[in-house]
């Protein structure tokens, strides 16, 4: 079975400093992947060169069995098929919540304007937001803009979702209701690459864990292995640092 | 304080030594009502001068700050003629720009191009301040963070499409202060169409005054003048308050 997405001897530099070196992934469909590490471990860098916001300096990237790594590949086709969301959220401020998330649809997926909208108030409205379609992202809390941001990703219907730091910039009790929202996409059957320093919540969703150091993939297997008996040392090191209590 | 400022100012002028000779020379209510209803006539035509300049200028100035944005290596060119173009008019004083036009252009007598000195200082007027407001678009443009390129290249948008429904909307909302500015000055410089031959304010006060040896249209011109500014500049302050109000409410 060939893999949804794969990655091959990845390295991305930017200059001297290398971000990520010799990266191999391979994501099949329904697969959840939590990629976790320390900050500056390349995990956003991973995300961002997965949908071809960052330009690679060597390896291959594979889509439904097509290189999209090269150049001469239509890059927006890509990406219309991946969905993305930051830890900012980056919803667009001029918009309304309602206008953030079907400005795709219509404009990249030629869905019409009815459409499209009937579309995104079904998704608010599934995700508690339905009474916020009209506003501005400004007027909302942070977790309702996280919360609005996925949903803007999800009226595309990406066939892969590209998760990063999504709960990063909230206060720890709005964290919830925008990990709820993942999970239930999760059990949904969604595809999904997740970076993330929540590790219980990785515990919980993820098929596979990453662990990353130094832009490279360490260590990777089914959360219950390394989360439990992880095999190198440096992950032993920065889960006893991420979970204090955890114990050896 | 401020009516002692502006009273001690004004005594200061009134028992000035030549005060008396000033009130004649500029300050004639004969002179003053004589020459009001010319000025009101004229002064439409500044008006419909700043208002076709405006939409043009608009328009230009946009179209040069996309091409300078630009990215696509088919635009180079472009983008090179637009830099070009703004550093030259930017460095060719506004007046000479409006004689150079409204002279040449006829000189070269050009068939089927119209010879109204109206015209042409009008272009010259939307060829200099275009290439000011490009600049303040760009700004604006630029002022916008990678990021939200960065989310809507992520949704698929292309360049484009990214330029037209979220950077451009989000930098023009920036600068609408700095753009009204702009236009506060451009309706004063309609003025300048005076030394290219039209008719408008400016001209008529100066015929009046070459005439009748009597400077008082100026002051009167001056003061059309400011009636004419004051409600763009007006606009101007509450829209940056407003945008201020706005701002500070999301912050919260």
């Amino acid at each position: 079975m060939s893999a949804l997405l794969s990655v091959a001897g990845l390295r991305k530099s930017y200059g001297d400093r290398v971000v990520l070196d010799d990266v191999s992934l391979s994501i099949e469909k329904h697969d959840v992947i939590c990629l976790i590490g320390a900050s500056g471990s390349g995990k956003s860098t991973l995300l961002r060169c997965l949908n071809l916001l960052e330009d690679i300096d060597d390896g291959v990237i594979t889509f439904e069995g097509r290189e999209i790594s090269d150049p001469r590949v239509d890059a927006r086709a890509v990406r219309s098929r991946l969905g993305m969301v930051f830890q900012a959220y980056n919803l667009f401020p001029h918009l309304s919540v309602l206008d953030n998330c079907t400005l795709a649809p219509r404009k990249v997926h030629g869905v019409r304007r009815a459409d499209a909208e009937a579309r995104a108030r079904e998704l608010l409205e599934k995700f508690g937001l339905a009474d916020h379609a009209g506003k501005h992202p400004d007027r909302l809390s942070g977790g309702q803009q996280q919360r609005a941001a996925l949903v803007r990703a999800l009226c595309t219907s990406p066939t892969l979702l590209l998760l990063d730091e999504i709960t990063a910039a909230l206060d720890p009790e709005l964290v919830g209701e925008v990990l709820e929202i993942v999970r239930a996409e999760a059990e949904a059957g969604m595809t999904m690459v997740i970076a993330t320093h929540e590790m219980a919540f990785a515990r919980d969703v993820a098929t596979s864990v990453c662990f990353l150091d130094r832009g490279r993939i360490l260590e990777q297997g089914p959360p219950s292995e390394i989360f439990s008996a992880p095999r190198e040392e440096r992950t032993r090191e920065f889960l006893r640092r991420v979970l204090p209590g955890s114990g050896e | 304080m401020t009516v002692v400022v502006i009273g001690g100012l004004v005594l200061g002028l009134v028992s000035s030594p030549g005060w008396p000779t000033m009130q004649q020379t500029f300050f004639d209510p004969h002179h003053a009502k004589e020459v009001f209803p010319d000025l009101l006539d004229a002064i439409w035509l500044n008006i419909k001068m700043f208002l076709i300049a405006e939409v043009c200028i608009l328009v230009v100035a946009m179209l040069l700050a996309m091409a300078r944005v630009s990215r696509s290596p088919w635009l180079t060119p472009l983008r090179l003629l637009a830099v070009l173009y703004t550093d030259i008019v930017r460095g060719i004083p506004t007046i000479l720009l409006v004689v150079l036009l409204a002279f040449g252009v006829p000189s070269l007598q050009l068939q089927g191009v119209t010879n109204s000195p109206f015209v042409w200082a009008t272009v010259a007027l939307v060829i200099s301040y275009s290439a000011y407001v490009a600049e303040v678009f760009r700004s604006g443009i630029e002022s916008v963070h990678p990021s939200q390129w960065a989310s809507a290249q992520a949704l698929g948008l292309s360049r484009g499409q990214t330029l037209r429904h979220v950077v451009v909307p989000q930098g023009v909302r920036r600068v609408v202060p700095p753009l009204l500015n702009d236009f506060v000055s451009l309706q004063k410089d309609t003025a300048l169409a005076s030394s290219a031959g039209v008719f408008e304010a400016v001209f008529v006060a100066r015929d009046y005054t070459n005439y009748n040896f009597n400077y008082t249209p100026y002051v009167v011109v001056a003061c059309f003048f400011i009636v004419m500014t004051v409600p763009l500049a007006r606009l101007c302050d509450w829209l940056t308050a407003r945008m201020r109000r706005r701002e500070l409410a999301g912050a919260l």
